[in-house]
């Protein structure tokens, strides 16, 4: 269990796993889980670009999910409901990637890795990529913690004590982003959401302050990577989808002993 | 006295509706305003573009630059999803101490309550939470929405010497708005009565003998008013 692509595999999801609980705590509170998909298909989109131009993969994910955010967090009072719009975006960028992908000459790309993930397969330099972004959203979750709380709670509140809250929505859309980015090869693009927001609904039900929640969050994610992945290995059954099983799992079992008390 | 905060010409349109125009008003150190309407009339976004959290279609808002804002909604709906203790609440964006934060729900009536999950609370409860939370910030403005909703008779009535006293101790300006009128226009220095502009304002003498107030509400509180006019005859000769 501790060969050198197993500890990577660890290292590189529990970073990612420490910063998608405090993340997905806001996705859940503001009720962002269309939002995660819509950024997440757009990295499928991002990988198809970077394809055609040739560009660093991660560089063509950040670009699309970048722009998925500021598109989403820019618009308002539209006709449409926000969760069709969302979901608008986020199956027309999975389509359109899967679409541009099968055009690039060759196919070199096993499009699996993408779609679920391949931790197993992630190098030193992709964990140093990974804990570069893990570093970058922690700076971020420490900076806005209070005012994202705040904007959370309450727009006007927030606006009256001087707090800009369509800015720091539009912050938090972006932090998502970045955590989109570097969470692909790990646990895949159609999975990624389930990271953000299983963890933090198992935490909710055992926390008394968004910051246990988020801690407790941190912590039953990075639970579900370890037990993911040594089912994984231990099975044989593909990364990503095992971890977000063991993650869907812990979340069952919290609601059933919650139901039986 | 410089204004804590001067709005000049404003109006708010949502969408194609103007919901006010032409408002020009402000709010100095130490006096209590109140604003008044019939429900619809823009009185509640008229404290929300004050504030901040509204944009303007037309005309300014000049704010003093030390201007510190403590607010408090007409009501604020918890998720269920986001668990947060009344005393958590309290510290989100300013560090008070811990003895600050006891004494600021002790003020507000409600020093049992700081363990207690915020979407767990009362209308009333809450409405102390959210005043004790805006008296914790220090600030030189108190904006309340509707802050006596959900409070009895005696509760409202401490709620208002809370307010004097604390505008006594800090001299901060107060901006209210308010449908509880007799009782709130006694305890004001000045009321503006609001229906998409301001159709009158001044004491609440002169506004409650107002036609256009009588034809908004009728002279039925104008009795009333008399009723709590004593306490205030007396007092605070600041505004």
């Amino acid at each position: 269990m501790f060969e050198p692509f197993i500890l990577i595999a660890l290292a590189a999801g529990i970073g990612i796993a420490l910063a998608a609980g405090p993340l997905g705590c806001f996705v859940v509170w503001r009720r962002m889980a269309y939002f995660g998909d819509a950024t997440s298909h757009a990295a499928i989109l991002g990988v198809a670009l970077a394809l055609l131009m040739d560009t660093p993969i991660i560089l063509g994910i950040l670009i699309t999910a970048v722009g998925m955010a500021l598109a989403v967090a820019v618009q308002r009072e539209a006709v449409l409901a926000i969760d069709t719009l969302l979901g608008v975006a986020a199956h027309a960028a999975l389509a359109l990637g899967l679409f541009v992908i099968s055009l690039v000459p060759g196919r070199p790309l096993d499009l699996e890795s993408y779609l679920f993930g391949d931790i197993l397969s992630l190098g030193p330099t992709d964990l140093v990529i990974i804990w570069i972004g893990v570093g970058i959203v922690f700076g971020i979750l420490y900076w806005h913690w209070n005012a994202w709380l705040l904007s959370t709670l309450d727009f006007d509140l927030a606006s009256a004590e001087g707090l800009k809250p369509d800015l720091e929505r539009l912050v938090l859309a972006l932090t998502i982003a970045v955590l989109v980015a570097i969470s692909i090869k790990v646990v895949g693009a159609l999975l990624i959401t389930a990271m953000l927001i299983i963890p933090a609904a198992t935490a909710r039900i055992i926390s008394q302050t968004p910051e246990r929640m988020a801690l407790i969050s941190a912590g039953f994610g990075a639970f579900a990577v370890y037990a993911g992945l040594y089912l994984s290995v231990w099975l044989d059954t593909p990364a990503g989808p095992s971890i977000v099983t063991v993650a869907a799992i812990t979340f069952a079992a919290t609601q059933t002993l919650r139901l039986l008390r | 006295m410089t204004p804590l905060i001067e709005a000049s010409s404003i109006g708010v349109r949502f969408g194609d509706q103007s919901i006010l125009h032409d408002i020009s008003m402000s709010v100095v150190p130490g006096e209590i305003v109140t604003i008044v309407g019939p429900n619809g009339s823009g009185k509640t976004t008229l404290l929300r573009a004050l504030t901040g959290s509204v944009k303007l279609s037309s005309g300014t808002i000049i704010r003093r630059a030390d201007l510190r804002i403590g607010y408090a909604p007409q009501r604020l709906t918890i998720d269920k999803t986001l668990p947060i203790t009344v005393d958590r609440f309290l510290s989100i964006t300013d560090k008070a101490s811990r003895s600050e934060r006891q004494s600021a729900l002790a003020d507000a009536g409600i020093e049992a309550l700081e363990n207690k999950q915020l979407a767990a609370l009362s209308g009333g409860q809450f409405q102390r939470a959210l005043l004790a939370r805006a008296i914790l910030r220090k600030p030189n403005l108190l904006a309340l929405d509707e802050p006596t909703q959900g409070l009895d008779q005696p509760a409202t009535v401490a709620f208002y010497r809370l307010i004097e006293r604390v505008r006594e101790q800090t001299g901060c300006g107060v901006l209210m708005v308010s449908h509880d009128l007799h009782v709130v226009m006694s305890a004001s220095d000045r009321v503006l009565c609001v229906n998409g502009h301001i159709c009158c304002e001044g004491t609440p003498t002169v506004v409650s003998e107002a036609p256009e107030y009588r034809a908004m509400f009728g002279s039925g509180t104008a009795g009333a008013l008399a009723l709590y006019q004593h306490h205030h005859d007396h007092s605070h000769g600041d505004a």
